[in-house]
């Protein structure tokens, strides 16, 4: 056997799942069809299999996946045509009226996310769509991240492509006018993608590892695609951030631990030192937008070396400048955490005391942990049975039992 | 080129006072003409109250006839508008100017099959 040969099924498919956003958004601007995209690299991964243990890995396995898969789909679509398919006549029509050789501007990876984030799909089924069509995973995958049945996940993905198909929503980049508001929605999806991964809402395990580091690939994409856009930089700080405390957000036996008990010297500091890096260039392009401020206050955690020594006042700063792009009561919640650092809890009570977050089981929680360091003990422990019944995350829920034991009268 | 319906859905009952209905009426005229004036508009029209609305359905071997909208409800089909448009994107475009000429009303926005005419 010759020594090129021996590639592992596993090697083939890592390349495919690498290069599956790449040649699904080149063979849609091919075919003008998502299903027959999607239809051609799965062929191509068929011949791969094939021909890769035998020939060993070719020497640009993106350009050999998206040439074999178009001219799989291109035999396909002849014998379909001639049947008088009319789908596929239309799709051969717009293959042999492309110019392949034509060097792309833009990437076209970057047209399909902003179909797949289009504002006439639901905010879930953008989700689904992008990790599916963007980051390469498996409908089974996604349904597993999301926790619903695969064939639910099936029927959500099929009649989402319908929809594009069917309404005729555009695989473009939006012009000018319409691009702040579309991009919020691409960035939105991406966060939520990490959130997803970072805090699953339910389930017994706080992290879902594959999710987080699918939106950091999503999330580097769009910073890499779209330069000129702080956000997207801003975006892609926040989550590095994020992700650098992953190693200590949880302890084994999947306990979670808040940022003040975490072992910071586990932090990783290369995400760190990434992040940070990303943070400062923003703050030299002066055009602040909500992702890069959350990430700057990250920047200033990931600065200190404890709780103590963490420049709560910026913090504060920082966020009075978000809240007054983003009025939520979320954002003031936060707010008001730091405020009772640099003032103290009474400060920071009175704050929390004026919001209408009751839903919200974090609310219920930082009030308990804020009336517990004013001593009003009965109190925090209603607060604390509050927050835990808001709650589905077993490992929040976990902590949060466990600091109302803690409470001592 | 595709087509794609642009339907405005009321609420039952008489019609706003003048004074509120006559602008409204005028903004609709006005993007009205500018869908004319960019050659995208195919047809327009309001419909009277869906009382005035008369269902026919086969049943066995006959056509029964009831007096009535067919689906029930507060609310109901007023009136629509049909234009021609490349993409989604475009017909969402025409789509908001008259959800904002109409006001509070909602404007649903569907494709129209094999429209295609390129």
């Amino acid at each position: 056997m010759p020594a090129a040969a021996r590639v592992p099924v596993e090697e083939i498919e890592q390349v495919f799942r690498a290069e599956h956003g790449r040649s699904v958004a080149v063979l849609v601007r091919v075919f003008g069809d998502i299903d027959v995209a999607e239809e051609a690299v799965q062929d191509a991964f068929t011949t791969a299999l094939q021909r890769w243990p035998r020939d060993g890995l070719p020497p640009s396995p993106a350009g050999w996946i998206i040439t074999t898969a178009r001219n799989r789909a291109i035999d396909r679509l002849r014998r379909e045509a001639s049947r008088r398919d009319r789908h596929a006549q239309a799709a051969l029509l717009q293959a042999e009226a492309d110019p392949t050789e034509e060097g792309p501007v833009r990437d076209e990876r970057l047209r399909l996310m902003f179909t797949c984030c289009h504002p006439a799909l639901a905010p879930a089924v953008r989700v689904a769509l992008t990790l599916r069509l963007l980051g390469g995973l498996s409908t089974a995958e996604i349904a597993r991240a999301f926790l619903v049945a695969e064939p639910t996940m099936a029927q959500r993905l099929v009649r989402a492509k319908g929809k594009i198909r069917d309404a005729g929503i555009p695989y473009r980049v939006p012009k000018e006018a319409d691009l702040p508001d579309r991009l919020r929605a691409v960035l939105a999806v991406i966060y939520l993608i990490y959130n997803e991964g970072h805090v699953a809402s339910s389930g017994d395990r706080l992290d879902r590892a594959d999710l987080g580091v699918e939106a950091i690939r999503l999330g580097r994409l769009l910073a890499e695609l779209m330069p000129d856009e702080p956000e997207a930089h801003g975006l892609l700080a926040l989550m590095l951030l994020l992700e650098s405390r992953r190693p200590t957000r949880s302890v084994a036996g999947g306990e979670l631990v808040l940022l003040a008990d975490q072992d910071r010297r586990r932090w990783d500091r290369d995400l760190v030192a990434e992040g940070q890096a990303i943070v400062r260039a923003c703050l030299r392009r002066n055009d602040p937008g909500p992702y890069q401020i959350q990430a700057a206050i990250n920047a200033v955690h990931s600065d200190a070396a404890s709780v103590e020594a963490t420049d709560w006042r910026q913090i504060v700063q920082l966020y009075d400048q978000l809240l007054a792009i983003a009025p939520t009561p979320v954002v003031a919640l936060n707010r008001a955490v730091a405020v009772a650092e640099v003032e103290g809890p009474e400060a920071g009570l009175a704050l929390v005391d004026a919001l209408d977050l009751d839903g919200y089981h974090l609310f219920h929680a930082i009030r308990a942990d804020l009336l517990r360091r004013l001593g009003r003990v009965g109190e925090a422990a209603s607060a604390y049975a509050a927050a835990i019944e808001r709650t589905d995350n077993a490992a929040e829920r976990d902590y949060l039992r466990r600091r109302y034991e803690e409470l001592s009268p | 080129m595709k087509q794609y319906l642009l339907s405005v859905y009321q609420p039952d009952g008489p019609p706003p006072e003048p004074e509120v209905l006559d602008p409204i009426m005028r903004d609709i005229g006005a993007v009205e003409q500018e869908m004319k004036d960019a050659g995208v508009w195919v047809f327009s029209g309001g419909l009277h109250a869906p009382s005035t609305a008369t269902v026919l359905q086969r049943k066995d071997d006959e056509i029964l006839t009831t007096d009535g909208p067919y689906v029930e409800g507060k609310e109901h089909l007023g009136g629509f508008t049909i234009v021609r448009a490349p993409d989604l994107d475009a017909a969402l475009e025409w789509g908001r100017k008259l959800a904002e000429a109409i006001r509070w009303l909602p404007i649903e926005v569907r494709p129209f099959q094999g429209a295609d005419d390129d």
